[in-house]
C-alpha cells in the first residue's frame, strides 16, 4: 500500500513537472544569435504553438527539440532529463516536417510504416498499426499509392500519420497547414485539434499564421528575433499583450501615445481619455493605449454615457464581408482603426468615406502598455 | 490567321524533324552501310568487298546484288572461337571495370553532393577538369607511370612496399588502371546529379523515425540514387565493351577486347565484312543495355513532370 501510494505521488509529481522545459537556451550560428537565453515549459498534453514572424527562431526551436541542432548554451529537458547528448533517432519525439519529407521510393504504407520497421516490430503488428493510422488520417484503401499519386492534402495526412505512429511523446510540427489552400487549412485545423484531444499527444506546432495559432493551440509563446516576448492562452494574448509589439503583431490594433495623469487618466494628441488598469503604474510616465478595431463604437451622433468620445472622419472602407474595416483621420490628423460586423443586409452602406463620426469606447476596452 | 498558325505549326514540325534528320544522316544510314558490307564477300579489289551496289543497273542489278549477298562473315564468327573469347573476354573487362567504376565513383559522388554548396561548383570541375587534355596523351602518360622504370615502381621501392621493380604495364591490371581512370567522370557526374537532387531533409525524416546514419543511407540515400547508379554504370559500360585504344596501349598482346580484334580485320587483315560483322554483332550484343538505359531515361522524365 505504502508503494502503491508513493508511486501515486510520483505520478501525480510527473503530471506536474513540465513535458518539455527549455532552460536559459541560447543558439548561435557562427557569430548570428538565432536564440537568446530561451526559457519556456511545455506541460503534458498540451497544445503548443510558437508563433513568430519569419526568421524569429521558432523553427530552430523545434530543431533543437527534434535533436537536429544543438543548443550553444543552455538545456533542454524532456521528462526532468537533459537530451542534449540524445541522438535525434533515439529521442521519443517526433516530427512533421513543412515540405512533409515524403519518402519517394516507398508507397504510403511504406513511408507510414517506417518509423515501426526502425523499432524492429513484427510484419503483422506493423500492418495492424498502418491500418489504424490510415483509419486515423482517413486514408484507407490508399496504402498501396505511390506519394506522386497524392494531392497536397493527402500528403499532408500521410506526413501526420507517419509522424504518430510510433506514439511519440511530444509531436512537433513545423508549418504543417502552409502549404495548404486557404479552404483546407481551416477544415485541417480542426482535424488537428480534434486528433490532439483525442490522443492526449502532446503537440508543439510552429507557425507564422497568427489566426491559425490562435485557433489551435491551448498557449502560444510569441517570439522575436529569438526572444520570448509572451506566453499566454490565445485570448490573453490578443486581449491582454504586454508590449506594444505583441499587440501588434497579433491582429489590428491602433496604438495611442500618452502620459499617465496623477488622477489616473492618461493625456494623449487626442485629449484626455479615461483608461482601466493604470493602478500600478507611475503617473508622468509615458505609457501606450492597445485599442483593437472591433471594441470601438462608431455613431453619427455625439453618443451619451460614460465613454471616450472622439470625432472624426472616415478616410477609408475596408469591405470584408463579415465585417468591414474603417479607418478614421482623427482631429491629430492620426488613423484609427474601427471594425464593426456588416449585420444588416446593407450594412455597409451604412457609412461611406467622408462622414463625420464620433468614436467611442468604454475605459476598460483598451489595454495600457508601458513598454 | 489560319495561314499563320499553320505555318507556325509547321515550324514546330520542323523543329522537330531535325534531331531525327541527324540520326538518320550520321547513324541509321552509316549502320546500313557497314551492315551491308557485313553481307558482302572480301576481294581483292577497290573497295575490298563485293557486290558492289550500280544504280545504274537498275532492276535486274537490285536483284542480283540481293542474291550475292551472304551471312558467311557472321557464320565465321560463330564458328572461331577467336572471336567469342574476343566477345567475353571485353564483356568480363567492361563489367568489372564498371564495378570498380561504381566502387571508386560512388564515394566521390557522395562527398561532392554533401560538400557545402560554395565548394560544388569548383569540384564538379575538377571532375571534368581531364577533359582539357587529349585522351590519348592522358593514355601515354599511363604508359610513362606504369613503365618499368616508371613513377608508379619508382615511388613503391622508395616505400619499401616491392623490392624489386614490377612489370604493370601490358597487363590486365594496367587496362583497369587505365579504364578506371577514363571513364571515373561518367560515372561520378550521373552518381553527382541523382545523389544532389536528393532532398536532405529526408536524412532528417529518416533520423527522426529512429534509423541511425548507416541504415538510412541503405535505406533511403542508395534507392533514390539508383536511377543515378544505373545512367552511370551504362554510361561506362558500353563504350568500355568497345573500348581500343586503352587495351591497345596498355594491354599485352595475349589480351584481345572485341575492338582490338576488329581493328585487326579492318586494317590488317583487311576483311571488311569480317570487320563490319563484329561491328554488327556488337551492336546487338549492347543493344539490350542501351534499350535498358532509354527505358529509364523515359521514366525519369516522366516522374520529374
Amino acid at each position: 500500500m505504502a508503494d502503491g501510494g508513493e508511486a501515486a505521488q510520483n505520478n501525480a509529481a510527473n503530471e506536474q513537472s513540465p513535458l518539455v522545459r527549455f532552460e536559459a537556451v541560447t543558439k548561435r550560428f557562427g557569430s548570428v544569435a538565432a536564440i537568446e537565453s530561451f526559457s519556456l515549459d511545455i506541460a503534458h498534453g498540451e497544445f503548443f504553438a510558437l508563433l513568430g514572424p519569419s526568421g524569429c527562431g521558432k523553427t530552430t526551436l523545434l530543431r533543437m527539440l527534434a535533436g537536429f541542432e544543438t543548443p550553444t548554451e543552455g538545456r533542454i529537458l524532456l521528462d526532468r532529463e537533459d537530451i542534449d547528448a540524445v541522438q535525434p533517432h533515439r529521442r521519443p519525439v517526433n516530427m512533421m516536417f513543412q515540405s512533409y519529407a515524403l519518402f519517394p521510393h516507398l508507397t504510403v504504407e511504406g513511408n507510414i510504416g517506417f518509423g515501426l520497421r526502425q523499432e524492429n516490430a513484427t510484419r503483422a503488428e506493423i500492418s495492424e498499426r498502418v491500418t489504424e493510422m490510415l483509419a486515423l488520417v482517413r486514408l484507407q484503401g490508399f496504402g498501396r499509392r505511390r506519394i506522386d499519386q497524392l494531392s497536397g492534402g493527402q500528403r499532408q495526412r500521410v506526413a501526420l500519420a507517419r509522424s504518430l505512429i510510433k506514439r511519440p511523446r511530444v509531436l512537433l510540427l513545423d508549418e504543417p497547414l502552409a502549404a495548404l489552400d486557404k479552404k483546407l487549412r481551416a477544415e485541417t485545423q480542426f482535424e488537428l485539434m480534434e486528433l490532439q484531444r483525442r490522443l492526449g499527444t502532446t503537440f508543439v506546432i510552429v507557425t507564422h499564421d497568427q489566426e491559425e495559432a490562435m485557433i489551435v493551440a491551448d498557449r502560444i509563446a510569441v517570439m522575436n528575433h529569438g526572444r520570448l516576448m509572451q506566453v499566454a492562452t490565445p485570448s490573453e494574448i490578443y486581449e491582454r499583450p504586454n508590449s506594444r509589439w505583441v499587440a501588434d503583431f497579433i491582429g489590428e490594433v491602433t496604438i495611442v501615445e500618452g502620459r499617465i495623469s496623477a488622477s489616473g487618466a492618461m493625456d494623449s494628441a487626442l485629449g484626455r481619455l479615461r483608461v482601466a488598469g493604470t493602478s500600478g503604474a507611475k503617473s508622468g510616465g509615458t505609457v501606450w493605449l492597445a485599442l483593437r478595431p472591433e471594441k470601438i463604437g462608431m455613431s453619427s451622433e455625439r453618443p451619451a454615457g460614460e465613454l471616450n468620445k472622439i470625432p472624426g472622419t472616415i478616410s477609408e472602407i475596408g469591405y470584408r464581408g463579415d465585417i468591414s474595416i474603417y479607418k478614421v483621420r482623427l482631429a491629430d490628423r492620426s488613423l484609427m482603426k474601427v471594425a464593426l460586423a456588416n449585420v444588416g443586409v446593407r450594412g455597409n452602406a451604412l457609412f461611406k468615406a467622408g462622414d463625420l463620426v464620433w468614436l467611442s469606447w468604454p475605459p476598460d476596452a483598451g489595454v495600457v502598455l508601458d513598454s | 490567321m489560319r495561314t499563320q498558325a499553320n505555318r507556325r505549326n509547321w515550324g514546330a514540325r520542323l523543329v522537330v524533324l531535325v534531331p531525327y534528320l541527324w540520326l538518320l544522316v550520321f547513324f541509321l544510314v552509316p549502320f546500313v552501310i557497314v551492315l551491308k558490307i557485313s553481307l558482302s564477300q572480301t576481294a581483292l579489289a577497290l573497295p575490298p568487298y563485293m557486290p558492289v551496289f550500280d544504280f545504274a543497273a537498275g532492276w535486274a542489278g537490285l536483284m542480283e546484288f540481293t542474291a550475292q549477298l551472304s551471312a558467311d562473315s557472321f557464320r565465321l564468327l560463330s564458328s572461331d572461337a577467336i572471336y567469342l573469347l574476343s566477345y567475353l573476354k571485353s564483356l568480363q573487362i567492361a563489367a568489372i571495370s564498371t564495378i570498380l567504376l561504381l566502387a571508386i565513383g560512388y564515394p566521390i559522388a557522395y562527398g561532392m553532393a554533401r560538400a557545402p554548396r560554395s565548394w560544388q561548383p569548383p569540384l564538379v570541375m575538377a571532375v571534368v577538369l581531364p577533359f582539357w587534355t587529349s585522351f590519348l596523351i592522358r593514355i601515354y602518360a599511363w604508359i610513362n607511370i606504369l613503365q618499368r622504370d616508371g613513377l608508379l615502381n619508382d615511388v613503391l621501392t622508395r616505400l619499401h612496399a616491392i623490392d624489386a621493380p614490377a612489370a604493370w604495364l601490358s597487363s590486365d591490371t594496367a587496362i583497369y588502371i587505365g579504364i578506371v581512370y577514363s571513364y571515373l567522370p561518367f560515372m561520378v557526374l550521373p552518381l553527382y546529379a541523382a545523389l544532389e537532387k536528393m532532398d536532405e531533409t529526408l536524412l532528417e525524416a529518416a533520423a527522426d523515425l529512429g534509423c541511425p546514419r548507416w541504415k538510412t543511407f541503405w535505406l533511403v540515400t542508395l534507392p533514390l540514387s539508383l536511377p543515378g547508379v544505373a545512367a552511370g554504370t551504362l554510361l561506362c559500360f558500353i563504350p568500355i565493351v568497345g573500348e581500343f585504344v586503352i587495351p591497345d596501349l596498355l594491354g599485352g598482346s595475349e589480351t584481345m577486347m572485341i575492338g582490338q580484334t576488329l581493328w585487326t580485320e579492318f586494317f590488317s587483315n583487311r576483311d571488311w565484312p569480317v570487320a563490319s560483322a563484329i561491328a554488327v554483332s556488337l551492336l546487338g550484343l549492347l543493344l539490350a543495355p542501351i534499350l535498358f538505359y532509354e527505358r529509364l531515361q523515359q521514366r525519369s522524365l516522366e516522374g520529374s513532370r
